[in-house]
Formats: C-alpha cells, sequence, structure tokens
C-alpha cells in the first residue's frame, strides 16, 4: 500500500541546508496500525507530509497504493489527498462558526457529490465515531475537545480513504479523552483501516501494532508491537 | 466545485462577517451609486439643452452677420455686432432660394421695460408674422405679430417670464400698455412657456414688429440674424449653399473664407453642445468614479485581511484535496459578491439621489439603462480586479505552512 524507498528531503534556507529526512525507506501494508514516532526535529513531521501528499521528497520515490506520486504536481497532489488521505490535526481545524455536519461534509464538497448522498454519508462517518444526532447541526465551536477531535476523525473518514494520517491527534486533549480517540482508531482499525500515528509520546505509540522511531531523520527502530499491545488495560476492558 | 456550493460557501463566508462585509459593501454602493446619480445629472443637463434646442424649430438656418475667422482676421467679433445682414438680405434668400419655407429676419437689443411700479430688463426682439411659424410659438393670450399689424404700430407680444415680471403670474395683459425705453407699446399676447432656463429660452423676451424695432431703437436696415427654415432635412445642405452662395454675392465677396456672415445649420449646434454636455457627462461620471475605485480598494483591503485570518482555512480546504482553482474560485465569489450587491444597492441608491435632486433640485436628470449596465458592469468588473489579488495569494499558499499558521 504504501512504499518509500531511499526518501531524502533537504530544506534550504540561504546557504545553509537541513537535511529533515536521510535515506528513508520502508513498507506499509492494508489495514497496519502505524505509529511514527521522535523528538522534535527527528523529521517525523516531514515524513508525514510526503505520506501524506502535503509534499514531495527532495530525493527516492514514494509509492502509494502502487502508484509514484514523489513528483506530481500541485493540483495532481490535492487529488491524490482528496480520494487516498484523510487527516487528523492535533488542533482539529474545524471550521469555526460551521455546523457539524457541513464540517464533515467539506471534504465531499470538493469531489462534487450531491448534497444528499454527501449528507448521507457525513451522518454515517459520525455515527462511525459515536457522536449522537443532537449534536449535528451545533456549530463545531460549541463541542468540547474530545467533541471536535471525533467530529475531525468523521471528516476524515467521510470520503473512504485508504490511510487515515493523525499528526498528534491527543496532543490538545487530556489524558481521559485521549484515550477515548485512540480507542476510536484501534476500532477503526479493526474494521480495515490503515492508521498513521504521528506522535512524540512512546506511551501514545503503544497504541499502534508496529511502531516507527525516527531520529536525526533516520529510522533507528521499526518494532512489531503486536503482543505487547494486547496487554494495554483499555483493551483488555473491552 | 459545484457552483451551488461555491455560492453556499460564498453567502456563509460573507454572513459570518456581516459588520465588515456590510461596510465593505457601502464603499461599493456609495461609489456606484455616485456614478449613477452624476451621470443622470449629465444626461439630464443634455437632455434640457437638446430638448431646448430643439424648440427652436425644425430643420433651420440661422445667418448671423461676422466673419467667420478666415485668414488674416484672428480677432471675432463677437456674435452679432457686426452690422453687415440687413433687411434686403432676408428679402432675397425669400425670393432666391426655393427650399427656404419661411424666413424670419430678426433684430434684438436689451432695453428697460417699464409696466406701472414693475420693470424688467429684457430682450426685445424685432420679428415678423413668419417668426411665429419657424420656432412653434403658441400663443397663452392675444395675437402674435401678422402681417395685418401695420408697419412702426406700437405693438408688443410678452414671452411667458417677461409678463410675469411685469404683471405678475397668469395675468392676461392684452390691452395693457407698457413703456419699453421711452416709447409707450400696447400688449396685443402673451405666448406660451416653452419651458427650459438659460441657452435657447424663449420665455424671457418681448416681441415687437421689426419695422417698430428698426425705427425705434436700431435706427437701421441692420439685423441681428435670419432664421431660414428649410423645407425638409434633406434640403438642408443645399439650401445652406446656396444662401452662402447669395449672399456672397451680394456682399461682393470673391473668396467665401473673407465672408462676413455665417450660417448656422441646427445640427452643428446640437453637435457643438452636445460635445459640452457629454464632456460634463463623462467629468461628473469620472469624479464619480474616483470613489467607485476608493470602493475598490476596500474591498481588496477587506479580501486580504480575511485570507490572512483565514489561513489555517486555506490549509486545510487544502489537505482535503481542494485545487488552486477551487480556493482561487472561493475568494474571488467573495469579492464579486460583495461588490455586485454593493452596486444593485448602489444603482437603487443613486437612482433616488438623482431622483430627489431632479425633484428638489431644480434639474432634469435622466438615469439611462446604459448607465445602470455600464455602473454594473464596473462594479463586476471591480470586484473581479481587486479581488483577483488577494484570491490568488490565497490559492498559492502552501498547505504545510498554512496548516502551521497561527
Amino acid at each position: 500500500m504504501i512504499e518509500c524507498k531511499n526518501i531524502s528531503k533537504t530544506y534550504k534556507s540561504g546557504a545553509a541546508e537541513t537535511k529533515a529526512l536521510k535515506n528513508v525507506s520502508f513498507k506499509i501494508k492494508e489495514g497496519e496500525f502505524v505509529a511514527i514516532i521522535g523528538q522534535s526535529g527527528s523529521g517525523k513531521s516531514t515524513l508525514m507530509n510526503i505520506i501524506g501528499a502535503l509534499d514531495v521528497p527532495s530525493n527516492g520515490s514514494y509509492f502509494l497504493d502502487g502508484s509514484d506520486i514523489s513528483s506530481l504536481s500541485e493540483d495532481e497532489l490535492a487529488d491524490i489527498r482528496k480520494k487516498k488521505i484523510g487527516f487528523v490535526f492535533q488542533s482539529f481545524n474545524l471550521l469555526k462558526r460551521t455546523s457539524v455536519l457541513r464540517n464533515v461534509v467539506l471534504p465531499l464538497i470538493y469531489e462534487e457529490m450531491d448534497k444528499k448522498k454527501r449528507e448521507e454519508l457525513a451522518r454515517k462517518a459520525l455515527r462511525g465515531v459515536d457522536l449522537s444526532e443532537d449534536h449535528f447541526f451545533h456549530l463545531s465551536n460549541q463541542l468540547s475537545g474530545g467533541q471536535m477531535q471525533r467530529v475531525a476523525i468523521a471528516r476524515a473518514l467521510v470520503n473512504d480513504p485508504a490511510i487515515i494520517l493523525a499528526d498528534e491527534p491527543t496532543g490538545n486533549l487530556d489524558s481521559k479523552t485521549g484515550d477515548i480517540i485512540l480507542k476510536t482508531f484501534i476500532d477503526l482499525n479493526k474494521k480495515g483501516k490503515t492508521i498513521i500515528l504521528i506522535t512524540h509520546e512512546q506511551s501514545i505509540a503503544e497504541y499502534a501494532s508496529r511502531i516507527i522511531t525516527l531520529k536525526d531523520g533516520e529510522i533507528i527502530e521499526d518494532f512489531d508491537n503486536n503482543e505487547k499491545s494486547k496487554l494495554i488495560p483499555i483493551l483488555k476492558n473491552k | 466545485m459545484l457552483y451551488r456550493d461555491l455560492l453556499e460557501e460564498t453567502f456563509l463566508a460573507i454572513l459570518s462577517n456581516k459588520v465588515r462585509s456590510g461596510l465593505t459593501a457601502l464603499g461599493i454602493v456609495i461609489g456606484i451609486g455616485s456614478v449613477v446619480a452624476m451621470m443622470s445629472i449629465g444626461q439630464g443637463a443634455t437632455a434640457d439643452i437638446t430638448s431646448n434646442i430643439q424648440s427652436l424649430g425644425s430643420n433651420l438656418l440661422i445667418v448671423s452677420p461676422g466673419s467667420q475667422g478666415g485668414v488674416g482676421s484672428n480677432v471675432r467679433q463677437g456674435q452679432g455686432s457686426a452690422q453687415t445682414l440687413v433687411l434686403s438680405d432676408s428679402d432675397a434668400i425669400k425670393e432666391n432660394i426655393s427650399s427656404a419655407v419661411s424666413v424670419a429676419p430678426t433684430v434684438s437689443t436689451k432695453k428697460q421695460v417699464i409696466y406701472k411700479t414693475n420693470n424688467t430688463n429684457t430682450s426685445i426682439y424685432g420679428v415678423d408674422a413668419e417668426y411665429l411659424v419657424i420656432k412653434n410659438l403658441e400663443m397663452e393670450f392675444g395675437n402674435f405679430i401678422s402681417d395685418s399689424v401695420k408697419r412702426n404700430s406700437r405693438v408688443a407680444v410678452l414671452g411667458p417670464t417677461a409678463r410675469d415680471d411685469l404683471f405678475g403670474e397668469n395675468v392676461d395683459p392684452v390691452g395693457e400698455s407698457i413703456k419699453i425705453d421711452t416709447q409707450k407699446f400696447t400688449v396685443i399676447g402673451v405666448t406660451q412657456a416653452k419651458g427650459g432656463t438659460g441657452f435657447g429660452s424663449s420665455d424671457d423676451l418681448i416681441y415687437i414688429p421689426l419695422t417698430t424695432a428698426q425705427t425705434y431703437f436700431t435706427g437701421s436696415e441692420v439685423l441681428s440674424n435670419i432664421s431660414v427654415q428649410v423645407e425638409s432635412e434633406e434640403l438642408m445642405v443645399v439650401a445652406q449653399n446656396e444662401i452662402n452662395t447669395l449672399l456672397l454675392e451680394r456682399h461682393k465677396i470673391s473668396n467665401s473664407e473673407e465672408a462676413d456672415f455665417s450660417i448656422m445649420n441646427q445640427s452643428d449646434i446640437m453637435d457643438t453642445v452636445s460635445s459640452v454636455t457629454g464632456a460634463l457627462t463623462l467629468l461628473l461620471g469620472a469624479i464619480a468614479g474616483i470613489s467607485l475605485v476608493v470602493g475598490g480598494i476596500g474591498i481588496m483591503n477587506m479580501m486580504l485581511t480575511t485570507v490572512t485570518e483565514r489561513t489555517r482555512e486555506i490549509g486545510l480546504r487544502k489537505s482535503l484535496g481542494a485545487k488552486r482553482k477551487d480556493i482561487t474560485m472561493q475568494f474571488l465569489m467573495e469579492s464579486i459578491v460583495l461588490t455586485v450587491v454593493g452596486g444593485v444597492i448602489g444603482i437603487f441608491f443613486g437612482w433616488a439621489v438623482s431622483w430627489l435632486v431632479g425633484k428638489f433640485g431644480d434639474m432634469t436628470t435622466v438615469v439611462t439603462f446604459s448607465s445602470i449596465f455600464l455602473s454594473f458592469g464596473v462594479s463586476a468588473f471591480i470586484g473581479l480586479v481587486f479581488g483577483y489579488y488577494p484570491a490568488r495569494n490565497a490559492a498559492s499558499l502552501n498547505p504545510i505552512e498554512a496548516l502551521r499558521y497561527e
């Protein structure tokens, strides 16, 4: 599903060059739940931008669903994002003063889907993240943090993308709400969604079934977490 | 993005900041409104003057004394001050020019006129019966000077304004006597008002028989001008040339550039006047146009602020798959909708202002469809021009940086 081959990314500012990624290679299969972990400056944000088709690598190839997208134009990348990737951000990025339903519908507006069909899909996605119907017409800024993040996840799910890309999704939430959000990801993963979680906290990465650790732009560890994650209490309680 | 969705997004965005959108649109309302109002005043003045000229009579040629400013005569004399046109010239035109239906020789002078304690200083026109026909005059009271009026008889026909000044409004003064300069005259009629003020007004004057005017006031055969009504519009040029040849011959002038008279054609007057009023309309429109440009800058300012404020939203939309075109259209549509809505309100506002000016300002105002279409087009164009730069800025934002923007 995802294959990165010798990916490098170099930022130039003036004469100084920063190598954010150095020869990174890995594969992610369909249905995996992968955490990419690293301290700030490790290159995890750069990697997320490339995986999320927001940016292209300076060198190397990135295959998404078998096609090389490492040299596409801006608008072609937008098309890839629209069809294949669902983003979940640390700060939710919901449209303020806009209803929950309209926020979730937003990606489908760019797909030029008709109104009735897209609202149906939005309702389904919202039910999928356990948000009650009463909230559908609330304005996004009237919700709690956890609710907002669930709306954001519903928005990421609504166009049925191949990958959910979550960038520090619990960073702005308390640990209890964070747990609920992470549990939502585990549920989605069980339903077959590929999930990539970017974080700097080991405790959050532990929820994933595979942990890729980045340091100074290189992968220093690629760890199968399957056995261990079964021990996480929240899963045992389920 | 579907157009319906685009419009929905646009209205949601505009309504989410009502005060700011309203104030920005107000700039356009005032701009478009003043263009419509100013153009209506300019076009009203044009219509006014045109109808005044038309009220002079149709298919009219006016022969005036004085040179046409030929070679070697840099100094032009004031019109009517030269004394080269005489009554026999008028008689010759009447006899020799077959296409001349009526010929009306006129002398004019300005005199003090007195009735009891009222007095006014007004134009005295010495005319004959044909003048009535040529100038399309109609009578309110009494009769005009006719062929049965004896030579040198001291009778006068008043224009309505002169009547108002001397006798008061709506009074029938027929049979009363007035004093023009030192001579006593009997009033035999009052003409109907032809409307209009200033140039071409035939309301503020007094008509007396031509012979009387020449005997008592000018003391010579000299005429101020000769009005010639031509049979049809097609014959205007022919008649003008024939009169020119005839008068050159009579005045014994071989070089037509040294002619001591000039012939004005009604359409010449109209051309001159309409070029002046056209310039006036353009000037008024241009002054109002400045406020429209200022309004446009207001739109651009607001859109730039909006784009900055909504940087994260733009980043989000891009991450959800919005293309450059989608973002450009979204912001362009906002500015176009603002200016078009402002423009439509502005048209009504300008219409109302021009109506008020027409009603209370003693001025004719004309709102034409062309000025409405023009302003509407201009407002949409302004939305496009002043909205394009902010929209392009928005579209060219890098999604990664936009999402990180605080």
